[in-house]
């Protein structure tokens, strides 16, 4: 009998396709080994900061190409560190607090603020090849995709039950079996979800950082971003049609081929204890398990692995003995660990020290301007938000009750939050200039475009979530429509609200740098806010003032996450959960 | 603390052939910055002998799982030490199993990698390690389900292979944790039987077993010996050997007697302790301070119990009360405990004997009911009292509810002070002392008294 496939679920049909899928596997692997060798030989030439963008159709695969690479590389490097970041931090209690808050105001930080130091740093680490400027960009691209990555996988490993983390304790699991049998499968769904989020993120960033200036660098990489900005600034309708739909198409790709494949296998992990009725179908996933090559190779491969490593654990004395849960890791901390902090404490001083000097060049009219913009890009940016929850509550919550429309639009709502709003910020600038409007409208057009998605599949979600026989009371008791929306739907999707709007506040504050400031065929537009003030300091090279800016959204953000998010998330799990 | 004249058990011989595990002086302490000690499990002594199947009985809450993680090294007792074959069990190699409550399976591995994870842990080859698994799988019943995930099987089939994957290792101890609690009535019973039959018929290298439960029929079921723990704090009341030859009858004579006997000893009043030898730091545990520890029960459970009580002519054997009803004890002793706290009647010898102002209590309709409980609430129960004063001493009339929650951490563990203040607040609006607004966590007294108040006031 052969022990992979479970009790037979769905008649296995006919023997010939399993041989075509095989191949079809062969030669997808066989396009990325080649991928990977071309992209190589590109990398390892001379550096070429600025390469000419054609406007022609014919080169947009190349592109796109290239584009994916780099979103691909920055995604599993955001994932390896997301794992190891995640894992240090739950298992000592020492470091737990710092590493946390650290990524907390990490996470505030838009991905421009880190644009001089990384590529700077990049381009010095590897001079004399173009995989300095590359892995510079790259790296921006992951800060815009790791922090939700390491948040998820931190609170997975926090929260496993503990009767499991017990039974691995008591049966002696190794380091390495526990983490590959107990903390990876649990924290998977998160990892998928959050995945799917980071890429979207991704996508954001990198339609932004393929082509940007430093002082008085200027660097244009070859890639989808660079053809849409260069050909929104020649105002090329076609090459500018053509990339736009290169965009949809790749993320519609993504969604079908690997997103909801893998939500759909993540499903295996998930624990209940029965059976769920509603599950994600993918017909991707079912054509892949008929392949015998990809049932069967992983496992081979993982086998030949694993074996020699469970054995060699076995024997070490750390394997023979029980673990007791409760207390271990605290006691004396280690001598690494203090070298660890006093380290940490010197680069921190050093850090700060440098900032201070930084920043007292900074003119006090500079920093008015700077208070300014702050305050005029939090106000748009809770407009944003407010307009958003305007339109997408009512619309989100009539969708969310009829199941059939619901079963179509929140996916497709979900394809509109992973595409990127960057990519259509050029051609939606040339409108505005067109129109003769400011950016000061046309930011909060352009925020809302990038953030408001994320609160429609939420407020779907949650109206779906809401149980028939309330509303079933709702209508027997004659509710009016005020009564309706107070007592019953309001509160009912606010736990889904808060979290899209969380997302949303997120992205908008992000967004802010791009939107608020910009190059349109030869001009500058620009508004009073700090994204703008980011933006045009990266431009011109004025460090303090980046830095000063960086500061100020950060700590905006981390004291409305704490001020005014967490209270809201408190509420939301106490007064406003559905089950007992 | 053994009991003679008791049937069909004698008091646990001094044991001639060395304990597998020894507990000595175990206790588990949470200190409070305050002096205070939030006392889990008092100084306890226990021994695992070989050749015998022991149950650890007592109601929820008592520490009994607290208890069988410290045997097994999960974890660290505060103070004392467990000894594995005369060894500190922190650093020796022992071989134990558990079996969970909840089963504790991964749900993303198949039933036979479920059993066959902890042999791959030990390092034992692939191929070995399906052999003994899938025997293993053979010997509790579930050949030909290697393949499923655990989602597809019913509850029954889940702690089996539970059982699997806890005696594939061949343990010397096998330790269970309320095994049975989260199964159906039927398939319990199965299992209950065919646990008896490997360990008869030696079909597995176990040399003992060590059983959680707060079924006292489990308990007297299956075990060879029975330590009865007692709770508040967790501490040993009685230790005794169970002589029923197996099979038993839940219906003999000496098997219901045996259960009787049980009851009257979880039901007998907890003996004071004798004032610690003097220490330098005054430690106080839950025993020595002043706020009763409310019995979770609710006033509607009460109300039925003593009016049954009443029909039955006013008294009745607590065993038979919970036979009748299909209660367990720890369905049963709580309402009793509450009904006693409150006046409601008296326990005596493992029988209830309801009290005048209890069968008052039965007799009355619903509002006169209230205002019984009301008074006998504010007489007895220290917490009620001081909310009500409270609140009729502030002149707005109402209070937040982490004053009294402070003063309840003093005493009790985080966990069981918000138990504690549910309780409270379900007997408070029952007895209409006060109102709890739970948006604001605030006490309020209620409207219809608080006009009383301001009229009194007014005249006065």
């Amino acid at each position: 009998m052969k022990l992979q496939h479970p009790l037979a679920r769905t008649p296995v049909s006919a023997r010939a396709w399993p041989f075509l899928i095989d191949l079809g596997v062969a030669a997808c692997a066989l396009t990325i080994f080649f991928s990977i060798v071309s992209t190589g030989v590109y990398w390892l030439g001379k550096p070429i900061p600025v390469v000419p963008i054609s406007h022609s159709i014919g080169a947009l695969p190349v592109y796109a190409f290239y584009s994916i690479v780099r979103i691909g590389i920055a995604y599993v490097l955001s994932l390896l560190f997301a794992v190891a970041y995640g894992y240090t931090a739950a298992h000592s209690p020492r470091l737990e607090p710092w590493m946390i808050a650290v990524l907390d105001i990490l996470q505030s930080i838009p991905v421009l603020s880190f644009l001089p130091p990384v590529v700077l740093a990049m381009v010095a680490l590897v001079p004399g090849r173009q995989m300095g400027i590359e892995m510079g960009v790259i790296l921006l691209i992951f800060t815009g995709q790791v922090w939700n990555l390491a948040f998820s996988f931190y609170s997975s490993l926090k929260t496993i039950p503990r009767e499991m983390l017990e039974a691995s304790r008591i049966y002696r699991y190794s380091a390495w079996q526990r983490f590959w049998q107990l903390q990876m499968p649990f924290a998977a769904i998160g990892l998928v979800w959050n995945s799917i989020v980071s890429v979207a993120g991704g996508w954001f960033a990198l339609m932004a950082c393929e082509m940007f200036t430093m002082g008085t660098r200027n660097f244009q990489l070859p890639g989808l971003g660079s053809y849409l900005q260069t050909a929104a600034d020649s105002a090329d309708m076609r090459a500018l049609v053509a990339g736009f739909a290169v965009v949809i198409l790749i993320v519609v790709a993504t969604d079908q081929l690997a997103w909801r494949p893998l939500i759909a296998w993540s499903d295996k992990f998930k624990i209940e204890q029965v059976e769920s009725a509603d599950r994600v179908a993918s017909p991707v996933l079912e054509l892949l398990r008929r392949s015998s090559l990809l049932t069967s190779l992983p496992g081979r491969i993982f086998a030949r692995v694993d074996e020699p490593i469970y054995r060699r654990m076995a024997l070490t004395k750390d394997c023979r003995i029980v673990h007791p849960l409760d207390e271990g890791q605290t006691g004396k901390a280690s001598a690494g660990l203090w070298a660890l902090a006093v380290t940490a404490i010197i680069v921190a001083g050093w850090g700060a020290t440098q900032a201070i000097l930084m920043l007292r060049t900074v003119t006090w009219h500079e920093l008015r301007l700077l208070l300014e913009g702050a305050g005029a890009t939090f106000l748009r940016v809770n407009t944003a938000l407010l307009i958003s929850a305007a339109w997408t509550i009512p619309v989100g919550v009539a969708i969310g009750f009829s199941p059939r429309l619901a079963r179509f639009v929140q996916p497709l709502a979900q394809i509109l939050a992973s595409v990127p709003a960057t990519a259509f910020f050029p051609i939606l600038l040339i409108g505005l200039v067109k129109i003769g409007g400011g950016l000061g409208i046309g930011s909060i057009v352009l925020m809302l475009l990038g953030t408001q998605w994320y609160i429609l599949f939420n407020v779907i979600a949650g109206a779906m979530s809401i149980p028939s026989d309330l509303r079933e009371v709702s209508s027997l008791f004659h509710f009016t429509r005020w009564q309706r929306w107070t007592k019953l739907i309001l509160p009912g999707i606010f736990p889904y609200l808060i979290t899209g709007m969380v997302t949303a506040s997120g992205g908008a504050w992000n967004a802010s740098v791009f939107a608020e400031y910009s190059h349109v065929q030869d001009r500058t537009l620009q508004t009073i806010g700090l994204g703008a003030q980011i933006d045009a300091a990266t431009d011109t090279g004025r460090f303090p003032i980046l830095l000063l800016a960086t500061i100020m959204i950060s700590l905006m953000v981390v004291t409305m996450n704490r001020l005014v998010w967490r209270r809201l998330y408190r509420l939301a799990e106490t007064r406003y959960k559905l089950e007992g | 603390m053994q009991e003679t004249g008791v049937p069909n058990q004698t008091p646990a011989p001094v044991p001639v052939v060395e304990p597998i595990i020894r507990a000595e002086k175990v206790e588990k302490y949470y200190a409070q910055p305050s002096e205070n000690r939030i006392q889990v499990i008092s100084a306890t002594d226990l021994s695992i002998v070989p050749g015998e199947i022991l149950a650890l009985l007592g109601p929820s809450g008592s520490g009994k799982s607290t208890m069988l993680r410290m045997l097994t090294g999960l974890s660290t007792p505060t103070a004392g030490q467990v000894y594995w074959h005369e060894k500190p069990i922190a650093g020796a190699e022992i071989n134990v199993s558990i079996v969970f409550q909840s089963f504790a399976l991964f749900p993303w591995l198949t039933v036979l990698e479920n059993v066959e994870a902890p042999l791959q842990a030990r390092g034992i080859a692939p191929d070995v390690r399906r052999d003994r698994s899938m025997k293993m799988l053979d010997t509790v019943g579930l050949d030909g389900f290697e393949a499923a995930y655990p989602k597809e099987l019913s509850g029954g089939m889940k702690q089996r292979v539970g059982f699997a994957r806890a005696l594939v290792v061949e343990p010397e101890v096998l330790f269970m944790d309320e095994p049975f609690s989260a199964l159906d009535v039927l398939t319990a019973e199965n299992l209950r039987s065919e646990l008896l039959e490997l360990w008869a018929n030696k079909t597995m290298p176990t040399k003992a077993v060590f059983l959680v439960t707060h079924n006292i029929e489990e308990a007297v079921l299956l075990a060879d010996r029975i330590i009865v723990f007692g709770r508040n704090p967790g501490h040993i009341r009685t230790d005794f050997r169970v002589q029923l030859p197996q099979p038993r009858d839940r219906k003999s004579e000496p098997f219901t007697q045996l259960v009787d006997y049980i009851y009257k000893v979880l039901t007998k009043p907890d003996v004071a302790p004798d004032e610690a030898p003097d220490q330098q730091v005054r430690v106080r545990d839950q025993r020595q301070m002043h706020y009763q520890m409310l019995p979770h029960a609710r006033p509607g459970g009460m109300a039925g119990l003593l009016e049954l009580l009443l029909d039955k002519g006013g008294r009745d054997d607590i065993y038979r009360l919970a036979d009748d009803l299909a209660f367990e004890i720890d369905d049963l002793l709580p309402i009793v405990d509450a009904a006693e706290l409150l006046g409601f009647l008296k326990v005596e010898e493992g029988d209830a004997a309801i009290t005048p102002s209890g069968a008052e209590f039965a007799n009355s309709e619903i509002l006169r009911q209230k205002e019984l409980f009301r008074d006998a609430a504010v007489a007895n129960v220290l917490l009620l009292r001081q909310i009500r004063r409270a609140l009729e001493a502030k002149s707005d009339h109402t209070i937040p509810e982490d004053f009294f929650l402070d003063m309840l951490n003093e005493q009790f563990s985080e966990e069981e002070c918000l138990r504690q203040m549910e309780t409270a607040v379900a007997w408070g609006r029952y007895a209409e002392l006060f109102d709890y607004d739970a948006g604001r966590r605030r006490f309020v007294l209620p409207d219809a008294q608080d006009e009383e108040i301001a009229a009194s006031e007014d005249s006065e």
